[in-house]
């Protein structure tokens, strides 16, 4: 692995040992952190996150941490979100009516669905990559990837779609802009396919 | 579209996989971690540890082996046996695991099931439970607790519905009655609470060939498939199964090969 150093960010939105876990296993120097200075030293940043939106936000104020993600995104390094964290770089989340990062523009809403489709979409489910990004570079088209949600992202701008996944919906799972890669799904428990997109997200220099 | 998932069993005792064969006692079948690595790299969908250890001390070596597999495989996996309060499942999924799942100890504490979601949040916690058909029972189906040795008056499927309003996020429904014959799943009743919560339902007890998991994804309604003694023994491999299930026309997941 490139001279990089990735920081993970903790807000204590669920269990981020498995994202570390994968991390560790690529062979990257990482730190995996609450303390917004720490994140100084940082080149490549994972937003990773389990849990409810509204708490995830106002943990993200007090701690000082959302402010250090929007300066990150500024700074032109690349970010990667990962479910919830994907969730919060979008304006507004149904969840709570929580008003969020507004890295992106759009929308996370709930998946209304007939009866049939259990939610939490729960499982594996293919990703139609949209766009050609470095971060799915020699990943298939088409490949399953796991998931484990109950909103989806909604991005206003059509040209923020990087992937779609179909859950009776055909909703956005993966979101690209400029230095921000984002997924709905959980890479570091998507097998092999989800450490290559981790390698390639290590390497891309947006 | 949403695939089904094969999830395979691992029984561990003190730091051992194991199968309990009847009449012979338990016998080894290696480590777990190595097993672990092994099916993940055969392109199992998920795994599921149960710790059958009896001692309560004993408790570190199954934490260590939840350890030493959330370092070695990149899917998700889950935690059974002896979790009965708040702390043991807080050691589990810090430890690595994706989620944790409860059958006796929810039976005679199902504020366990509350407490674990309102922390960890709903996908984290699973119900086990095991059935066996009553006529008494009004779903025809009552619950057992200590590894099906000690009959409840709980119903089989008003427990499912209960433990999804308590928060449960899946149900290992495991047929007692089909459990060790081979000879499939119990359909009725993986499809009668399928049909009844919103929650995925994963199939155990029965198998013994693909076509089994063919019925029980399809006929049961289960969103996925549990199996143990099937790919244990090298009879079957998780690609022989896959292969079988995606020929029938299942959406199975069949891209895990490591890529050149």
């Amino acid at each position: 692995m490139a001279a990089i150093r990735v920081g993970i960010v903790d807000y204590k939105a669920g269990n981020l040992k498995s994202v570390e876990n994968a991390v560790k296993h690529l062979g990257a120097d990482y730190l995996l952190t609450g303390n917004p200075a720490d994140f100084s030293s940082v080149s490549h940043l994972i937003f990773p996150g389990v849990g409810e939106a509204n708490a995830a936000m106002s943990a993200l104020k007090e701690t000082g941490l959302g402010d250090m993600i929007r300066e990150f995104y500024a700074s032109g390094k690349p970010m990667l979100g990962i479910c919830l964290g994907t969730q919060i770089i979008l304006s507004e989340s149904e969840e709570g009516n929580t008003p969020c990062l507004n890295l992106v523009e759009g929308k996370v809403r709930r998946f209304v669905l007939p009866p049939e489709y259990k939610v939490p979409h729960i499982g594996w489910n293919q990703v139609t990559f949209t766009i050609k990004h470095p971060a799915f570079e020699g990943i298939p088209e088409n490949s399953s990837f796991y998931f484990v949600h109950s909103y989806y992202p909604d991005p206003e701008n059509s040209e923020n779609i990087a992937g779609q996944t179909e859950y009776n919906i055909r909703f956005t799972s993966a979101i690209a802009q400029k230095n921000i890669i984002a997924v709905q799904f959980h890479p570091e428990k998507s097998g092999e396919k989800g450490l290559a997109l981790l390698t390639n997200f290590f390497k891309w220099k947006p | 579209m949403l695939e089904k998932r094969i999830i395979i069993c691992l029984d561990v005792k003190d730091g051992k996989t194991t199968k309990g064969i009847k009449f012979k006692g338990n016998i080894d079948l290696g480590d777990p971690v190595e097993m672990a690595r092994k099916y993940y790299l055969d392109g199992v969908d998920e795994l599921v540890f149960y710790d059958i250890t009896a001692s309560h001390e004993k408790r570190n070596i199954m934490i260590d082996v939840v350890r030493k597999v959330a370092e070695t495989i990149f899917i998700p996996f889950s935690v059974g046996g002896g979790i009965g309060t708040v702390e043991d499942i807080r050691s589990v999924l810090l430890a690595g695991a994706e989620k944790i799942s409860v059958n006796s100890q929810a039976v005679k504490n199902p504020d366990i099931i509350t407490e674990g979601a309102s922390i960890w949040g709903s996908q984290c916690i699973v119900l086990g439970m095991d059935a066996a058909k009553d006529t008494e029972m009004p779903s025809g189906y009552r619950i057992f607790i200590n590894g099906g040795r000690t009959p409840t008056q709980l119903d089989a499927l008003a427990w499912a519905k209960k433990a999804e309003q308590l928060g449960a996020g899946e149900i290992v429904v495991n047929s007692m009655d089909a459990d060790g014959t081979k000879d499939g799943y119990e359909l009725t009743i993986t499809r009668m609470i399928s049909e009844n919560v919103g929650i995925p339902v994963v199939a155990s007890g029965g198998a013994g060939k693909p076509e089994h998991l063919y019925d029980v994804l399809t006929s049961g309604k289960a969103h996925a498939a549990l199996i143990a003694s099937m790919t244990h023994y090298g009879e079957y491999t998780v690609e022989s199964i896959k292969d079988y299930l995606k020929n029938r026309g299942l959406p199975i997941r069949s891209d895990y090969r490591k890529q050149a």
